[in-house]
C-alpha cells in the first residue's frame, strides 16, 4: 500500500487544476503587460483570476497581489508593516514562537536593523489567546503576525478574535494562512485581517505561487523589483499559468471545506486513538483546536529520521520533527515552543492526510506506525533506561485521548 | 541523488549485530537523549585479546544505526589493538560517505568502540593512555 500522508509539505496537483493550467502554457502564453491581442487576454485572465481570488477571501480584487508563494507573501507582509510603522516612530513587532521559517527569519533580520520582537508563548496546546496579544500591544507597536494554524502541529489560532484586537486598537495584523485556508473558512473583512498569506501547492495547486492579501489603503514595499507588475508592487512577469492554476484550486478547495472536515474529523479521531495505543507516546498540540488532517505525535526512546525512512520501506510517506530531519541541532522549534523536551522532540510524527484518505489507510498507518516504534525501541538504548527506569519517563504509559 | 547511498540503507534496513551481550567483556556507550543519538557497543573478548563478538544497541537517525551496524563489521574478530584504530572515517568509506551533517554519526560509533574497549581495559586491569580515549561525556551536541 502506498500512502502519501504529507500533504503540509505539499499536495499533488489535482486533475481539474493541472487541465485548467494547460492552455496558458501552449495558447495563452503572451505577457500580460504586452498590447497586442494574445497579451491581453493573458491580462484579461489575470484579472479574472484576481477578481476570483478576492471573492474567496472576501477581499476586493485590488487588495490581491499574486507572488512566488507563502514564503515571499509572508516576507513582503512583514517587511511592508515593518517600513511603515518605522516611518511613525513604531518599532516593535508581536508574534509567536512558532511560526514558520518564512515568518521568524525575516523577523529576525528585522531585529538586526534595531526592530524590537516580542514571541508570544504558545503554552502546551499550541495556541496563543487574544488576551495576550492585547496585553502585549503598546504604543509603538508596527505589526502583529501571527499564524492561522501551525504547520507542523496544525493547531488553529483565534484569528478573528486577535483581529478584532488589532482592529481596535489601530495595530496592523497579519497572518500566515498558509496551512489553515484549505480547512478552516476565511473572510478578511469579517476577521478584521490586515494581510494575509497563502499558497497554491498546499491545496492541489501548483508550486511556485502565492497571494498576498493586503487590505487597500497599506503601502507595500517591494521584495522584488522591476517592472510594474502587480500594481508596482511585484515585479515579474505574471506566471499566469500558475495563477490559473492557484485560482481553480483555491476554488475548488474552499467550496469542500464543510464535507471534506467532516470526513477527516472521522479519520482524525480513528488515527489518534489508535496512535495513542502505542505505549509512552502522547498527541502533540490541543486535540481541538487543530486542523482536521493533522495528527502529531511523540514517541519516547525514538529517533523520527528513523521512524520516517522505515514508514517510507512500508510505502507511508509523513515527516518528523527531529533535528536530524532538518538538517539542524535542535528538533523542531514548533515542539519545544509547547514545551516537548529535546528528547522527545527528537521522536515526533506528523501525519497530515489528503481529502482522499480512507480508514484503511488510517488504519495500515496506525500499524505501521506501531510496527515500527516497538522494533526501533527494540534496540534502543534509550529506551532500554527508560524501561528500566536509569532514566524518567515524560509521558505516562497510556494517555486518554 | 538520495539523502543516503545504497550501503547507508542497506546497513540501516538490516543491520548487523543487533543486540546486547549478557557478561560483555566491555561496554561503551556515547552520546545522549537531548542531542538525538545514542550508541552502546558490547564486546566480547578472549584471551588472546580478540573480538569475538560484538552488539550494539542505537538510538538515533538513519545514519547513527548504520554506522553502528557498519562499525561492529569493521571489528568482528579482529584483535582489540586493532579496533582501538578504526577512525569515523573508516566508518564513513565503508558505507560509500555520509551527508556532510550527519559525519558525527559515524564519530558517535568510533567513540563508542574506543569507550568499550576502555571499559575492558579498566575491568581487567589492562594499562592504557588515557589519552588516546576522549571523554565523549563532556561534548554537547555537536556538528562535525
Amino acid at each position: 500500500m502506498f500512502v502519501y500522508a504529507d500533504n503540509a509539505a505539499t499536495t499533488a496537483v489535482s486533475p481539474k487544476v493541472v487541465e485548467a493550467m494547460l492552455p496558458y502554457f501552449t495558447e495563452v502564453y503572451g505577457n500580460p503587460s504586452s498590447l497586442y491581442s494574445v497579451g491581453q487576454k493573458a491580462k484579461e485572465v489575470l484579472e479574472e483570476s484576481r477578481e476570483r481570488v478576492a471573492k474567496v477571501l472576501g477581499a476586493s480584487p485590488r487588495e490581491i497581489y499574486f507572488t512566488s508563494g507563502g514564503s515571499e507573501a509572508d516576507n513582503q507582509a512583514i517587511i511592508s508593516a515593518a517600513r511603515i510603522g518605522e516611518k511613525k516612530g513604531k518599532k516593535h513587532i508581536i508574534s509567536t514562537k512558532f511560526e514558520h521559517h518564512a515568518v521568524l527569519h525575516t523577523l529576525q533580520a528585522l531585529e538586526k536593523e534595531g526592530f524590537e520582537i516580542e514571541l508570544l508563548d504558545v503554552h502546551s496546546n499550541g495556541v496563543v489567546s487574544a488576551q495576550q496579544v492585547a496585553d502585549a500591544i503598546r504604543e509603538d507597536t508596527a505589526l502583529v503576525t501571527i499564524m492561522y494554524a501551525n504547520n507542523e502541529i496544525g493547531t488553529i489560532q483565534p484569528i478573528a478574535e486577535i483581529g478584532a484586537v488589532c482592529k481596535e486598537r489601530g495595530v496592523l495584523f497579519h497572518t500566515d494562512a498558509v496551512q489553515a485556508v484549505s480547512h478552516v473558512h476565511i473572510d478578511v473583512k469579517e476577521q478584521n485581517i490586515d494581510m494575509l498569506s497563502i499558497s497554491a501547492h498546499k491545496f492541489h495547486g501548483p508550486k511556485g505561487v502565492g497571494v498576498l492579501y493586503a487590505r487597500g489603503g497599506i503601502v507595500l514595499t517591494n521584495v522584488i523589483n522591476g517592472g510594474a507588475q502587480e500594481r508596482g508592487k511585484r515585479a515579474g512577469t505574471e506566471n499566469l499559468a500558475g495563477i490559473v492554476g492557484l485560482t481553480v484550486a483555491l476554488e475548488d478547495v474552499v467550496a469542500h471545506i464543510d464535507e471534506t472536515n467532516e470526513k477527516l474529523e472521522k479519520l482524525q479521531d480513528r488515527l489518534i486513538e489508535g496512535l495513542s495505543k502505542i505505549p509512552y507516546s502522547e498527541l502533540n498540540g490541543d486535540r481541538n483546536l487543530r486542523v482536521k488532517s493533522n495528527v502529531n505525535f511523540c514517541f519516547e526512546g525514538i529517533e523520527g529520521e528513523s521512524l520516517l525512512l522505515l514508514l517510507d520501506d512500508k510505502g507511508v510517506a509523513v515527516s518528523s520533527g527531529s533535528a536530524c530531519t532538518s538538517g539542524s541541532l535542535d528538533p523542531s522549534h514548533v515542539l519545544l515552543a509547547i514545551g516537548r523536551p529535546h528528547e522527545v522532540a527528537h521522536g515526533s510524527l506528523r501525519v497530515s492526510l489528503g481529502e482522499d484518505a480512507t480508514e484503511e489507510q488510517v488504519d495500515y498507518i496506525i500499524k505501521s506506525v506501531s510496527e515500527v516504534v516497538e522494533y526501533l525501541r527494540g534496540f534502543s538504548p534509550f529506551w532500554g533506561d527508560l524501561v528500566s527506569g536509569k532514566r524518567p519517563h515524560v509521558f505516562a504509559e497510556h494517555t486518554v485521548a | 541523488m538520495a539523502l543516503y547511498s545504497e550501503k547507508v540503507m542497506d546497513h540501516f534496513r538490516n543491520p548487523r549485530n543487533v543486540g546486547v551481550i549478557e557478561n560483555a567483556d566491555g561496554v561503551g556507550e556515547v552520546g545522549n537523549p537531548v542531542c538525538g543519538d545514542i550508541m552502546k557497543i558490547y564486546l566480547k573478548i578472549n584471551d588472546e585479546q580478540i573480538i569475538e563478538d560484538v552488539k550494539f544497541e542505537t538510538f538515533g537517525c538513519g545514519s547513527a544505526i548504520a554506522s553502528s551496524s557498519m562499525a561492529t563489521e569493521l571489528i568482528m574478530g579482529k584483535p582489540v589493538s586493532e579496533a582501538l584504530q578504526l577512525t569515523n572515517k573508516a566508518v564513513t568509506e565503508a558505507l560509500d560517505g555520509l551527508p556532510a551533517h550527519k559525519l558525527h554519526c559515524s564519530v558517535l560509533a568510533e567513540e563508542a568502540i574506543k569507550s568499550a574497549v576502555k571499559n575492558y581495559y579498566d575491568n581487567n586491569g589492562i594499562e592504557y593512555d588515557p589519552k588516546d580515549f576522549p571523554d565523549p561525556e563532556v561534548e554537547a551536541c555537536h556538528m562535525h
